[in-house]
């Protein structure tokens, strides 16, 4: 008996709704994010995390009335990541029903805002988002930069020096996305999540490239991830969250049923 | 109509909690207060809590919540939660040293680093996400099933004087207390507001529990 490895299904708002791109671009419309949330809450998902991907600031309150819907009917823990900068933005999502909160490009401009809430609010609820890119040459030792803006602006820093400087900063968890393979249905990027899966101390969440369930079990297997984070294998009706349960169970790895 | 309050003392999302509540039993009265006097009328108090002991404690010094845990605990069913069940206990190594309510005599202390699983794997630090509770006879898990999974995201565990106490171990990988019983108070250390169907199950049977074992 242990703990579960983690499914994940993850919901990309924009505007009130659920989109998925590939590669950032190619945006289709998956549906209501409310519905979709108590569909997978029903199919047994582990937690659900929402990125709010709307770009003004007038259309925050949205994702805050998403996320305040969902949270009085269904009752597994909620993260929600994309433009969170300041502790008050913590605090409104927090109030609004989320259990943690993603943090990305604020934690880049500013590493002291991660301390800051991880103090005010508990290393529980504080999740650093990293988005990698490869940078070595063939034949080199493998490396990956931080990316920022949604992977378009590289930034000079180690993505494993990151991981760890983060999670010495106060965060309890670490959402690891590979831009080079995000979108592409080709599965994790393996050595990278295993590079900072074994580089801290905190939970990593495999994230980007799922295309089959294989993948999943993968990520855990071989990525040593704690959990892994999938978008449109799920929302396109291709895989129940059960079927990838019942799948990763076959391949030996402990899950919740 | 039966009534609730969820102690608001400034740590933690209590929005979660109340929510729950409300939705494990719709007829309930849920009250989210500070209040002294509105916490010693209601019928059960949840003591909840995430974050840091040290602010806990300091946080509950300073408003004299602390005062009116003790007389709950005396008096009414209590519920604590995570940093809520730990907070009911003599002493945490959080922090230093940090001194608790020691309603329930025992420390509160760390996972210890490089702690590995069966298969060689280290275990990570915070142990979060859904773990097997072992549960031992007790009203609140009526309707329950033994080894169901619950959500914890917690570093420090309650390590009680007497086991008792003791309602329900998880394995981490050595088995620790993850529930406490005594009297009319019963703690947890995971999340039943975020344990799906076993948790409002949970919070359902302390909503109907007289506080009698």
């Amino acid at each position: 008996m242990s703990l579960a490895k983690r499914i994940i299904p993850c919901l990309d708002v924009d505007n009130g709704r659920v989109v998925k791109g590939v590669k950032f671009v190619d945006i289709r419309d998956a549906g209501d994010p409310v519905e979709i949330a108590r569909r997978y809450d029903r199919e047994g998902a582990d937690e659900i995390t929402f990125l709010d991907i709307t770009a003004t600031h007038d259309n925050r309150d949205t994702i805050v009335h998403v996320v305040e819907q969902v949270a009085s009917e269904v009752f597994i823990p909620l993260t929600v990541g994309g433009g969170i900068r300041t502790l008050d933005d913590i605090r409104r999502m927090l109030n609004a029903g989320a259990d943690k909160v993603g943090i990305n490009s604020a934690a880049v401009s500013n590493p002291e805002f991660v301390k800051e809430a991880a103090e005010r609010f508990g290393s529980q609820c504080i999740v650093v988002a990293i988005d990698a890119k490869k940078v070595s040459h063939e034949g080199e030792p493998e490396r990956w930069e931080l990316f920022t803006h949604g992977g378009r602006k590289p930034t000079g820093i180690d993505a494993v020096e990151w991981a760890k400087k983060m999670t010495a900063y106060g965060a309890g968890e670490i959402l690891l996305t590979s831009m080079d393979n995000d979108g592409t249905r080709a599965g994790f990027n393996l050595p990278l999540t295993r590079a900072v899966s074994e580089a801290v101390s905190v939970p990593v969440i495999a994230s980007g490239g799922v295309g089959n369930l294989d993948h999943l079990a993968e990520g855990i297997l071989e990525g040593k991830a704690d959990a892994v984070l999938a978008a449109s294998i799920f929302h396109f009706g291709e895989y129940t969250i059960e079927q990838a349960k019942q799948h990763l169970r076959s391949r030996g790895i402990e899950v919740r049923l | 109509m039966s009534s609730v309050a969820v102690i608001d003392y400034g740590m933690g999302n209590l929005h979660s909690i109340a929510k729950a509540l409300q939705y494990a039993v719709p007829e309930v009265d849920v009250q989210i207060v500070s209040n002294a006097d509105a916490i010693l009328q209601a019928d059960r108090v949840v003591f909840p809590g995430v974050g840091a002991m040290r602010d806990c404690m300091r946080a509950l010094r300073h408003s004299g919540l602390a005062d009116v845990i003790h007389e709950v605990a005396k008096a009414k069913p209590l519920l604590g939660i995570c940093l809520g069940m730990q907070a009911l206990l003599t002493d945490s190594e959080e922090n230093g040293y940090t001194e608790g309510l020691n309603v329930l005599a025992g420390h509160v202390v760390r996972f210890p680093d490089g702690l590995t699983d069966k298969d060689g794997n280290t275990l990570k630090i915070p142990h979060m996400g859904w773990n097997q509770v072992q549960q031992f006879p007790h009203p609140l898990w009526d309707g329950i099933p033994q080894n169901s999974r619950f959500y914890f995201v917690h570093s420090y565990y309650a390590r009680p004087d007497n086991a008792a106490v003791v309602a329900a171990t998880t394995d981490y990988p050595d088995a620790f207390a993850c529930a406490l019983a005594q009297n009319n108070i019963f703690a947890v250390q995971f999340h039943p507001e975020k344990s799906q169907a076993v948790g409002l199950q949970l919070l359902k049977n302390f909503l109907h529990w007289n506080g009698f074992v």
